[in-house]
């Protein structure tokens, strides 16, 4: 039950994040696909960059564990590119979509029937996907630094130094 | 000639929303030990559905026995998803009932039937894709790559380029505006 409530509340605080960020938007998600307007990319890049410090910090206190999804590259690559060209159809993302019809941009809802439908069509292609594409290129539940064989705390500065020059970069093409 | 980037002032800087969204995965991960992540939760919701219908069935396929139709985290999360994003849309008064994204009408026009079309099959294929990679922009974009994990990077990149194809294709030959 109290796992529930913490599922209602973080989320709660991300959607109200989300709306204050004004990235709940066709128009933004769209603007970003398009190189012309990047709110979604600064958005998305801080919450990434403070997350890094924070989760390695507690994970190298014990606190917490790491939960990484496997490397599958049969998998990830032409799901990633799947999932993008339907992104760019729909102009949202999956949590963005709940949050879009929410502040009233409506059109979000035919994009959470599309993707029910899609969850729906995934299930009943599982079985065949799980002895094809799913097991090709197989690297397991690997991270950057265990790939590189160097600590965390070499890659995590060089991203956020990568950040801030994007950021930089960002705000000097008004962007 | 960029009125697309020009802050709004009832909105908040996206790098601050942004960084406290940050603080608020750290405090899940800490206090509940759960990472964001949403597209899981469209597969749990299409089982409930389904089962309404045949509940048998259902029981028996492989991917809702991974996944089971049942309310978990994750499911509360979107709920909490929407209700935070209604509460902040009142109460900042930037709540905006809209049919057609600006961008979108100016391009396509106002036909509402085209713009139901293409957000549901684009709806259609983006959760193909996502369960197909095992995440979407919040598992794998956010969860994904603040733990550094490669296939995280590699879903991120592959988003965006799926996404700027479908954006040429669609947008081809109109200027930024």
């Amino acid at each position: 039950m109290n796992t529930l409530i913490y599922g209602l509340i973080t989320g709660f605080l991300f959607g109200f994040l989300l709306q204050r960020g004004s990235v709940l938007r066709y128009d933004r998600q769209l603007g970003a696909l398009r190189f012309m307007d990047m709110t979604i990319v600064k958005f998305m890049f801080s919450t990434v960059l403070v997350a890094m410090v924070g989760i390695y910090l507690l994970k190298d206190f014990g606190i917490v564990v790491l939960t990484v999804k496997p490397t599958i590259l049969g998998a990830v690559i032409p799901g990633g590119l799947i999932f993008g060209i339907g992104w760019g159809l729909l102009g949202y993302c999956p949590g963005t979509s709940v949050g879009a019809v929410a502040e009233g941009r409506w059109d979000g809802l035919w994009g959470v029937l599309g993707m029910l439908a899609g969850a729906g069509l995934y299930a009943e292609a599982y079985p065949e996907l799980k002895k094809t594409l799913l097991t090709w290129g197989d690297f397991g539940k690997i991270t950057l630094p265990q790939a590189l064989g160097v600590s965390h705390w070499v890659i995590i500065p060089i991203f956020i130094v990568g950040g801030f020059f994007l950021f930089y970069w960002l705000e000097k093409k008004s962007l | 000639m960029n009125s697309t980037t020009a802050r709004d002032r009832r909105f908040w800087n996206p790098y601050l929303a942004g960084a406290l969204s940050g603080l608020v995965l750290i405090g899940s991960v800490g206090f509940a030990g759960k990472f964001f992540g949403a597209s899981t939760t469209f597969v749990r919701s299409a089982g409930m559905i389904e089962k309404m219908f045949s509940a048998e069935r259902v029981s028996q396929m492989d991917y809702f026995m991974k996944e089971a139709p049942v309310i978990d985290w994750q499911w509360m999360f979107v709920v909490g998803i929407f209700f935070g994003a209604l509460i902040a849309a009142k109460i900042s008064g930037t709540y905006t009932l809209q049919a057609l994204p600006d961008m979108w009408r100016r391009r396509f026009g106002t036909s509402i039937l085209k713009r139901a079309s293409a957000a549901f099959a684009g709806g259609v294929i983006a959760m193909f894709g996502a369960r197909l990679a095992d995440g979407c922009p919040s598992g794998h974009g956010l969860s994904g790559s603040a733990q550094l994990a490669v296939s995280g990077f590699i879903a991120l990149i592959c988003f965006f380029i799926g996404g700027v194809i479908a954006a040429r294709m669609l947008y081809k030959g109109r200027d930024a505006q």
